[in-house]
Parts: C-alpha cells; structure tokens; sequence
C-alpha cells in the first residue's frame, strides 16, 4: 500500500468522523436544510470532473467531461441556492405583513432582506 | 510532489475546512445561513484553485475547454433555475435530483478515469482499484435510485410499493453481477466488463428504489444521500483529490446520520425497509377497536370555542397537511390564536413530510416562527398542559396503538396527543393511514372529529374564532 494512500484513507476516516460529530448537533428543525447543504458539498465533484479536461483528447473525453461538467455543476450552484432560499424562511419572529416595515423583522436571527415571495400562497 | 501541487493540496484543505465549519454553523437557525456562505466560499475556493491547476498544467485543448465552460454553465442554469422556482413541498423530489446528478457525475469521473488511457493510441485501460469499482458501482446506483425516487415523489410513478414475482432473484442477480464484474475487472481491464459493472449498477438502483413505498422516502432519501457522498469520496481517491474525499466523508456521514434517525423514527430496520414495504407482507392486525365504537365529529363554530378559550394550543401537523398546501391557512390560525394570548406551538413528528425536517421548512416558509417548532422529544412532556391538541392530517404518527405491541405499527416512537386535555383532529374521512390501521385516538371520548379539506378546515376555523372574539 502506497504512502499516498494510506494519507487519503487517514483524511477519509478522520473527514467521517468529524461528520458524525458535526452533524449529530444539527437540530431537527434544520434537516432538510442540512441535507440541501450537505447535497451541495457533494457538488464538490465539479473539481473532479473538471480534472478530466487534463487529459481529455477524443470525442468519449469530452463527451464524458461535458456531461460530468454539467451534473456537478448543476449540483453545486443549484443546491447552494436552495438552501440559502430555505435558511431565509427561518425566522425568530413571524415577518411583519410586507406592506410594512421589512428590514425590522429579525431580532438576533440574520437581517431579513426581500420577504419570501409566497410561494404556494 | 512539487512545491506547485503542495501548494495546491494545501487550497483545498483551506476548501475543505470551510465544508466543517459551514456544516457546523448548522447547528442554530440564527448562525445556518452564514454556514451556508462559509461552505459557499470553500467551494468558490477549491473551483477557482481547480482552474488555476488546469491553466497551469497547459495541457487542456481548446475544445476541453469549450466542453468544460458550456458544460458548467448550462448545469448551473438548470440547477439555479429549479432551485429558484421549486416549491417548498416539492423539496425532497429537488434533493432526489440532485443526488442523482452529483452521484452520476461521481461515477462519470471514475468510468473516464478507467477508459482515458486505452482510448489513446496504443494505450492500456488504467489500472483498477477497489476505488473506481465501487465509485461506479455506487455512484450508478445513487444516479438511477435518485431519479426513481424524485419520480415517485413527483407522482410520475406510483408512491405505491412496486413488486412483482422474482423481483428479489433479480436484485440478488443484479448484485451478484456487479461485484463479480468488479471483482474480475482487478485481474483484467476490459472495456465490456466496464460497460456490464454500469448497467447493472443501475438496473440495481431501479430495482432497489421501485418496490420501496411513499411513506419510506424520507429514509431513502437519506439513504441515497449517503450513497452519493461515498461515491464522492470514491472519487476524490480515484483522481486522488483531498477535497473531494473531506466533502465526500462529511455527506456520507450526514447520510448516514439522518437515514438512521429515520429509520428510528419509524422502528424499522434499513434492511425491512429496502426488502419489504409496510403491511404487504403478514403484518396486517386487526385494531383493538371494536365496531360500536362512535366516533365524535365537530363543526367549525365548536372547534373555534374550545380554541380561542384555550391557554396553550400544541398543532400537530402531518403530510396531510401539505399535500393540501394547507401550511399558510396553519399558520394564520396560529397566529390568530397566539395574537390572543394563547401560547401556541407545533409538534413535529421526525417523519412528518416526505424528507428529514420538511415540514419545518414548510412552515418556515408558512411564516411560523422557528422558536414554535419543537422537536417530538421536546413536546411530548407538553401535551398533558395542552388545552387542545389540533391533529392536522397526521395520523400513523398520533396512534397509542404504537405504545402497545402486536400492532403494525408497535414500539414506533409517537407524538403523546392522546395526553391532551382535548383533542381536535381535522381529515377528510375515517379512511387509515399508511401503515393501514384504524387510530384508536379517533375512538378517544377527548377527540373531536372535523371532517374537511385540510385547508378548508383552518379557514373555517379561523373564520369563527375571528367571529366569536369579536
């Protein structure tokens, strides 16, 4: 077994670990937000699949490279964006109607922006 | 390793360590968002450092390039465009979807890896490692399962359990396909060998996510969420990439962490719920109710005495009540109650929804405020003090027949309901719910039935407590 290997397995176990641990302290209230998070983390493969432009010189390589380009990247951007939409909706008080003031509607949470736009309302 | 590609390990350490601490800020509301930003910030990090690593090597062609860009470009239209317009009960098919494109792309990674150099002239295959077998093997498997499940979850195939006869012989012949494939892929590259491994690696994830029912999602969700972080992680030691193996680890444990809650959530083993689905097999028990038992249905005009009157109101939402798209009517009547003093709060069953923690966001959404959303353990101890539990379509979840074994449904951990002073539950008919029993709550001489559409009901009800208080 290589030195290089045996460093990836070290990061590998030690990275699950840390997971476990992280993650155990997530609440409830938060899960479908985590496992966005977590979906978009994965999106990471984007670097992976970028790597095959290296050495990528026929027709399979660049097919293969576009549509791994294309699952990651959709992947990453879109899961990011959701999760940020779903954090947005948590609130420590209800919002105000949005006739009203808007920039007041969060006390100790982030500072509220736009109102939600309602969807399914 | 030159002083280049240290450099370059080093960054994606820098990337990786974002991931933990963007993950770790998930652990309140208040810090989640800026989690959100710091994980963001590692990924921009490790992409830019990705490129420059590209540029610096100079051996990509223009045409890799162009395929690169246009390919990176579109998938962040698609994925931004769907992540802009889902809506929020549809969330689970939209994270089904994007295991299936992350674990897809994992297993691309690893079946270019194993071709690239027999594809040049006069190459050989690559060498093969456990790694690539199981990323393709994995990352196959999440691909076709992902987008059954987004499929069952979007309703375009039956939520219902789909079996038929040898669908076990097939799956066990499936798996025993792609080990042996794999196993023989370590003693001689070949391309066809390749090719099978793909495809029954994923005819395995249709097979495996087709006879699993509705009710299940929220643990095959996680599941596949687990599958795709390994497959990550697979790849990350396929291109030998420390980034991909951190984020790969971290969301095969966050997988792993929610499938289990879940399973718990349901007292069901991973394995029962992947081999069999609910009550199709000898399960079925008769429910200790006895025909003569009435039970007590209530108009809006009662229920709204028993609520404005009340000085603490726990609602117990359930699937029901978002597949109504009831959650806003919910939160108006809470609201209304809470503007009258009354401490209101919600009880939220693990499995409440199609994916961990969806009925959170759907009420997130609904303009609830988080502090009112308490976790099953947190409210149980609660309903005892409860003037009125308000049921709204949530059921297998309420049943005592859970506390008492023999039934289909004993030792699944339940919301106490049955503990409340009173008891309102709002559904559509007395038909039962997905484990197929009659609740005994509904037979309680402290329920109340309200026969309605979900969201008709709150209106109704909303309406008359806004009659009597004024």
């Amino acid at each position: 077994m290589s030195t290089a290997l045996v460093t990836d397995l070290t990061i590998f176990v030690l990275a699950l670990l840390v997971g476990i641990e992280v993650i155990g302290k997530v609440p409830a209230t938060l899960h479908t937000p985590l496992m966005s998070a977590a979906n978009s983390i994965h999106g990471i493969v984007l670097a992976g699949a970028l790597l095959i432009g290296l050495t990528a010189h026929n027709v399979v390589g660049y097919v293969l490279a576009f549509v791994a380009a294309f699952f990651a990247a959709a992947n990453v951007v879109g899961g990011y964006a959701v999760t940020g939409r779903m954090l947005k909706m948590f609130r420590r008080k209800a919002q105000p109607p949005v006739q009203a003031a808007t920039g007041q509607a969060a006390v100790g949470g982030p500072p509220s922006t736009a109102p939600s736009n309602g969807h399914g309302a | 390793m030159d002083s280049f590609t240290t450099n370059i390990q080093l960054v994606y350490v820098l990337a990786a360590a974002c991931f933990v601490v963007g993950l770790h800020l998930m652990n309140s509301p208040g810090t989640a968002r800026r989690g959100n930003q710091v994980s963001i910030a590692g990924m921009a990090i490790a992409i830019v450092i990705t490129l420059v690593l590209l540029i610096h090597d100079g051996s990509v062609t223009g045409v890799g390039w162009t395929v690169l860009i246009v390919g990176a470009l579109l998938g962040s239209a698609a994925g931004l465009y769907s992540a802009r317009t889902v809506q929020m009960t549809a969330m689970p098919q939209l994270v089904s979807m994007f295991n299936a494109v992350g674990g897809g792309a994992a297993a691309l990674v690893a079946i270019y890896e194993y071709i690239h150099d027999e594809s040049a002239p006069g190459g050989v295959l690559g060498a093969t490692s456990v790694f690539t077998v199981l990323d393709v093997i994995i990352g196959s498997v999440t691909f076709t399962g992902s987008l059954i499940a987004a499929g069952k979850l979007q309703g375009i195939i039956t939520g219902n359990p789909i079996t038929f006869t040898g669908g076990r012989a097939l799956n066990v012949a499936l798996a025993v396909t792609a080990l042996g494939t794999g196993a023989f892929m370590f003693t001689t590259a070949s391309l066809p060998a390749l090719l099978i491994l793909v495809l029954a690696s994923l005819a395995f994830g249709v097979m495996m996510v087709l006879p699993i029912g509705g009710a299940d999602m929220p643990v095959v969700i996680s599941l596949l969420n687990a599958f795709t972080g390994t497959a990550v992680a697979m790849a990350g030691f396929v291109v030998d990439n420390w980034a991909l193996i951190v984020a790969g680890a971290l969301v095969g444990a966050s997988g792993g962490i929610l499938t289990k809650l879940m399973a718990d959530a349901m007292n069901r083993s991973l394995a029962n719920i992947i081999i069999g689905g609910f009550g199709t097999g000898d399960t079925a028990v008769a429910a200790a109710v006895s025909g003569d038992v009435q039970v007590r249905s209530i108009a809006a005009d009662d229920a709204a005495i028993q609520l404005a009157y009340a000085s603490k109101v726990i609602i117990v939402p359930g699937y029901g009540l978002a597949a109504a798209q009831a959650q806003h009517a919910c939160a108006e009547l809470g609201a209304l109650l809470e503007s009258r003093g009354i401490e209101v709060s919600y009880a939220i069953h693990p499995v409440a929804g199609r994916m961990p923690g969806h009925m959170n966001v759907l009420l997130a959404e609904a303009n609830v405020p988080y502090p009112l959303l308490k976790e099953m353990d947190e409210i149980n101890p609660e309903f005892p003090r409860a003037d009125v539990a308000l049921v709204i379509g949530a059921n297998d979840v309420t049943n005592p027949a859970a506390r008492r074994s023999g039934t289909a449904i004993s030792g699944m951990p339940i919301l106490d309901v049955d503990q409340a002073k009173s008891i309102i539950v709002v559904k559509r008919s007395m038909g039962s719910g997905y484990a197929g029993i009659d609740n005994e709550l509904y037979f309680n001489p402290k329920t109340s039935m309200y026969f309605a559409d979900a969201k008709k009901a709150l209106a109704e009800m909303t309406a008359a407590v806004k009659t009597l208080v004024a």
